[in-house]
């Protein structure tokens, strides 16, 4: 329990997550400050079927599921409904990386051209773990998935991540943020801000794998902090098109110390983890920049 | 109830209006277009106090469907052909989630080669997903269907989504003289929408579950049951409509036509009836003994009532538009099901494909070789 975080719980104990799963804390922690006047829609994914094995189920707020690439557009037709039965809930709608960043990215991107009310959240743990580890648009360069092994000709995933929150942004969304699930405070407080807002806001969620990334089941936090803190997961808002980094590392710490703790980049040679470092570090100084500037993104 | 002549798809988005949907998720589709047109123009007028969702396809606007209906609101939308298509995926879960939610689909070829004419391929072939499909011939019979379906669908007892189907241009884009009930009158005939489960934080569900092997089949099994169901709730609206706007459509399931004592008959869905109607009264003018039955309800399947109908008969053929690439017309199949064990000659004719006519010629000329004992095939 965290200090301060309502003691309520909306995502019950007892679902079949795997211990240390990054996915189920972030759920715990988002739907914790959405708070009980809240429906959520899933995609289908590992957390989806972890948490309602019929007739069980994990949820204490009402909840639909019904395909992998649809949320966003099922989330569409409740906003509309609950507009017009004038009544005021909260939407929060969860997607992994692969329902996001791909099979639901055109029904995301349509939904936000329309300007619905709802909090996306997105459980980005780089994969498509619910099948068992495949290359997805989130997966970072040189990651092994069982699509894009580390082989002896080719490296594992050779395309760099797909930058998501800049193209959410692009389509005016008043609120775009990333976060993590090793800083709850700064979790609780985004989905409090998208959800005051109000209209289509985003927010990506890191949260680590233990099978997907291949670390032992303990260090899901610390990975995960480990990830912020070497800048490979930069945390900023955009809200109304303007960048704002929430958090800047104290120190400069390199790349490699988060690496080699997951055996999907254990394949690294010196020269690729340097290929990383230097993309790491040309992301952080665009944002910086972009921040100095208060560039408009819309 | 005024009188008018009318596009049988502004009809259908007259009385798509006159069920006072709430949400109306829609997507552009040739030869569908214009129903939703019509409901464009009929919300941004003021005239229907309805949400329009602009989907960016008909897979969302399927979705968007299912999450309207699932907050408890009566939901409208109608497709075509691909679009149907792109929804497939979503098609059965609207089913399995038991939500009565109602579209029109303006039958249309499925590619390739591309074709934006009439078939049954795209509604036929979306048959098992669990939503009662109703074929009609005319406007009228769109207008007082639609309003029925809603009926059906939302019954205690059945709810499960619904398709009229329309035939694309010969009857979507086809202007007829119609009856278009007043609010007053739906109003009486079908009461606000009363929903069993809906999302709502005072009462939070569980909708969409995984169901393991030890659970599935009887989700499955409840469905199949609802769907039998249908059949009384769809006789039960044809009947009671009848006694109160005066239109009867047969049973409800199916319609006969000078079948008393006809020895040779044909089956078929959609605007060849009409066609048929004719050649039937031209036959019997020549004193053969022909009759005609109009199959609405495909699936739930009348088996027992064909099974009546086709009582005293000699030979059946079977005007499919749709062929089951590599075996037969489907609904020959379901037909030669549901007879199997009788005497009555069956002969399959696949016709009307991607907008090809079925000219009176074409079913004179069936009716010709069924007397003949002639067997079926390609009327081209």
């Amino acid at each position: 329990m965290i200090r301060g975080l309502p003691e309520e719980e909306y995502f019950a104990s007892g679902h079949r997550a795997c211990a240390g799963c990054g996915g189920a804390i972030a759920i715990r922690h988002v739907t914790k400050a959405a708070g009980p006047n809240t429906i959520i829609v899933q995609a289908t994914g590992c957390m989806e079927v972890v948490s309602t094995p019929y007739p069980e189920t994990a949820w204490k707020l009402p909840y639909i599921h019904s395909a992998f690439d649809n949320n966003a557009a099922v989330a569409s037709g409740i906003e509309a409904a609950l507009k017009k039965a004038g009544k005021k809930v909260n939407i929060i709608v969860f997607g992994g990386d692969g329902a996001t960043f791909d099979i639901g990215f055109g029904a995301l991107s349509g939904a936000l051209e329309r300007g619905h009310n709802f909090l996306y959240v997105c459980n980005d743990n780089d994969a498509y773990m619910n099948t068992g580890i495949q290359r997805s648009g989130a997966t970072p360069k040189y990651a092994h998935t069982t699509t894009s092994p580390a082989g002896k000709v080719i490296p594992g995933k050779i395309q760099f991540k797909k930058p998501l929150p800049f193209i959410i942004a692009s389509h005016r969304s008043p609120y775009v943020a990333t976060a993590s699930i090793h800083d709850i405070n700064d979790l609780y407080a985004k989905v409090r801000r998208g959800l005051s807002i109000g209209g289509p806001c985003y927010l990506q969620v890191y949260s680590p794998c233990v099978p997907g990334w291949g670390y032992d089941t303990a260090k899901t936090v610390e990975i995960a902090k480990l990830a912020v803190e070497t800048k490979y997961y930069p945390l900023y808002e955009i809200e109304n098109g303007i960048l704002r980094i929430t958090h800047k590392p104290s120190e400069n710490k390199s790349i490699e110390s988060y690496l080699k703790m997951q055996a999907r980049f254990k394949h690294l040679s010196p020269e690729q983890i340097r290929e990383v470092q230097a993309a790491v570090d040309n992301e952080w100084a665009r944002l910086l920049e972009m921040e100095e500037k208060k560039c408009k993104l819309y | 109830m005024t009188e008018m002549v009318v596009e049988a798809s502004k009809a259908i988005a007259l009385a798509a209006k006159l069920c006072r949907p709430k949400v109306i998720p829609m997507y552009p589709i040739t030869p569908q277009t214009h129903i939703v047109e019509n409901l464009a123009e009929i919300i941004n007028n003021g005239e229907l106090d309805a949400e329009i969702i602009h989907a960016e396809s008909e897979h969302s606007a399927c979705s968007a469907l299912l999450g309207a209906q699932a907050s408890g609101i009566r939901t409208f939308s109608a497709t075509a052909s691909q679009g149907l298509a792109l929804m497939f995926e979503v098609l059965p879960i609207v089913a399995g989630n038991r939500m009565p939610c109602v579209m029109a689909v303006a039958n249309r070829a499925l590619s390739a080669p591309i074709n934006i004419w009439n078939d049954h391929s795209d509604a036929v072939s979306v048959r098992d997903q669990g939503w009662i499909q109703i074929y009609v011939e005319s406007t009228q019979e769109a207008i007082d269907t639609l309003i029925q379906l809603y009926r059906v669908c939302e019954s205690k007892e059945v709810m499960l989504p619904g398709m009229l189907c329309i035939d694309g241009f010969t009857l979507s884009h086809v202007y007829e003289r119609a009856f278009v009930p007043d609010q007053s009158e739906v109003d009486e005939f079908l009461p606000e929408y009363k929903p069993l489960n809906i999302l709502d934080p005072a009462n939070p569900i569980t909708m969409g579950p995984i169901a393991f092997p030890n659970s599935y089949m009887e989700f499955k099994k409840m469905q199949h049951e609802a769907m039998l169901l249908a059949k009384k709730e769809i006789e039960k609206a044809n009947q009671e409509f009848g006694k109160k706007f005066g239109r009867k459509y047969g049973n409800g399931l199916i319609e006969t036509y000078r079948m008393e004592d006809a020895k040779y008959a044909i089956i078929g869905m959609g605007t060849l009836i009409g066609t048929a109607r004719t050649v039937v009264d031209k036959l019997r003018e020549k004193k053969k003994k022909v009759g005609l039955i109009k199959l609405r309800s495909l699936r739930p399947f009348p088996d027992e009532k064909l099974r009546k109908a086709i009582e005293g008969l000699k030979g059946l053929a079977v005007i499919d538009r749709h062929i089951s690439v590599g075996y037969e017309g489907p609904l020959y199949t379901d037909l030669r099901s549901a007879f199997y064990g009788s005497k009555l000659t069956l002969s399959n004719y696949i016709a009307g494909l991607g907008g090809r006519d079925i000219t009176a010629a074409h079913i004179e000329k069936v009716f010709i070789d069924l007397m003949n004992g002639k067997s079926g095939g390609w009327l081209l």
